[in-house]
């Protein structure tokens, strides 16, 4: 199964006619409908941590389907709605979190992914770095504890780094399947989500989810994750 | 389903949930009980002990290989075959309903033909998906058939496409005599 030429995101937008901007179309009935996010990066651009063929499949495959679905359950929803019914409405919750989650995860996560010279893997500086130092005492300190709930994790999942934008201290939480962060608090707010499910590293580490888990970091962007905690903390 | 994936998920995988059971319950009650009283005992009604996981997907993947024969497919038989048909109304309706549950258990799981051996509404056979490490046994029921829907089941051949790997399972890969043994042992228990 080897990809002899890994197709840039560019030449696949470009065939596939997606926007430059991944993001909120709307319809004819004034129903807001979901795109696929364009990545900031090549396929390629995260190996050895991650390969190109899983980026490709990850982005184009599962978030695409996420997103499909989404789009699909809404418009149900938006239909069940109109008629009143509430059953209906009350069966789909559980398709919307699942690919709406998938789709508010993984947007999250290509934005918390850099290649290196990118600035990928740099350690965070600033309110957000002195943060880390306070709750878990070093940033190795943190890493060691996310990838040790990563690896526990059963099924598929999450792993996160977020703040209570309320308390306005960091957390370490693990959500399954798709639920978003803030399924664990309301007052959560995501600045790194890690992917755990299998499809994340499968085709490259097989088993071995804590080989992933230590790569991962040499690719974790956490100027975003800066950005974010310092919007939220400021 | 490739050697390759074989060798990863029972020499891997289903390796490591027994290896890792096995260090849970030593010294442990659970050690010396059986696998399907450890499973029941730490499914504890949902609430769930940590060698539930490991105890479950022991079990499920040991039933997982039972579920398959080299040149394997086709439609069941006899006594299997009747009651299919009775509980699902035809084969292909049963084979819709496998897939479908197969193919929409979101995230890790397994999807089961079990049988139920007291149930309300007269049909002793019944399809469903399951959870993670969650089996018909935590259910009551007895397991008939099972196919894996972990990821890891299926990625390196099939990669995101479940749906393949499902219909490949059904038409090649599962063992109808396998279920109808265990079809037999089931009604002889519920007798």
């Amino acid at each position: 199964m080897a990809f002899r030429a890994l197709l840039t995101r560019r030449t696949l937008a470009a065939a596939s006619g997606l926007g430059a901007n991944g993001g909120v179309a709307t319809s004819f009935r004034g129903l807001q409908t979901f795109s696929l996010p364009d990545l900031p990066y090549d396929y390629g651009a995260l190996q050895p941590a991650i390969s190109g063929e899983i980026m490709q499949l990850h982005h184009q495959k599962h978030h695409q389907a996420y997103v499909t679905n989404y789009n699909k359950a809404l418009e149900q929803l938006h239909d069940a709605m109109s008629k009143g019914d509430a059953p209906a409405v009350v069966k789909l919750q559980s398709a919307i979190k699942f690919n709406g989650g998938g789709h508010v995860n993984h947007s999250i996560f290509w934005k918390n992914l850099a290649p290196i010279q990118a600035g990928g893997g740099e350690p965070p500086k600033g309110s957000l770095g002195w943060a880390i130092d306070n709750d878990f005492g070093s940033v190795d300190a943190l890493v060691q504890k996310m990838n040790a709930e990563g690896a526990a994790l059963q099924g598929s999942g999450w792993v996160w780094l977020g703040v209570d934008k309320e308390l306005k201290k960091l957390v370490v939480e693990t959500t399954s399947n798709q639920d978003p962060l803030v399924t664990k608090g309301p007052s959560l707010v995501p600045l790194i989500g890690i992917d755990v499910w299998e499809h994340a590293y499968y085709l490259q580490y097989k088993n071995v989810r804590p080989d992933y888990l230590k790569n991962i970091w040499k690719v974790i962007n956490w100027k975003y994750a800066s950005e974010v905690y310092e919007k939220e903390c400021p | 389903m490739s050697a390759n994936t074989m060798s990863y998920h029972w020499g891997k995988h289903h390796r490591s949930y027994v290896d890792n059971l096995n260090k849970q319950i030593l010294g442990t009650e659970l050690q010396g009980k059986s696998l399907e009283d450890v499973i029941v005992q730490t499914y504890n009604n949902g609430d769930l002990h940590p060698a539930f996981n490991n105890a479950a997907q022991v079990w499920n993947h040991d039933f997982f290989w039972d579920s398959m024969k080299p040149g394997g497919g086709g439609k069941p038989s006899g006594e299997l075959l009747k009651l299919i048909e009775r509980d699902f109304g035809s084969f292909e309706k049963f084979a819709e309903e496998f897939r479908a549950a197969a193919a929409t258990q979101f995230g890790s799981g397994w999807a089961w033909l079990a049988f139920n051996p007291r149930p309300s509404d007269g049909k002793e056979l019944v399809v469903l998906k399951t959870p993670n490490a969650v089996n018909p046994l935590v259910l009551g029921y007895t397991a008939l058939l099972t196919i894996d829907v972990w990821e890891h089941a299926y990625y390196l051949d099939y990669q995101n496409r479940r749906p393949d790997y499902i219909s490949i399972f059904m038409e090649k890969l599962v063992s109808w005599d396998a279920v109808s043994a265990k079809l037999e042992v089931a009604k002889a228990q519920a007798a």
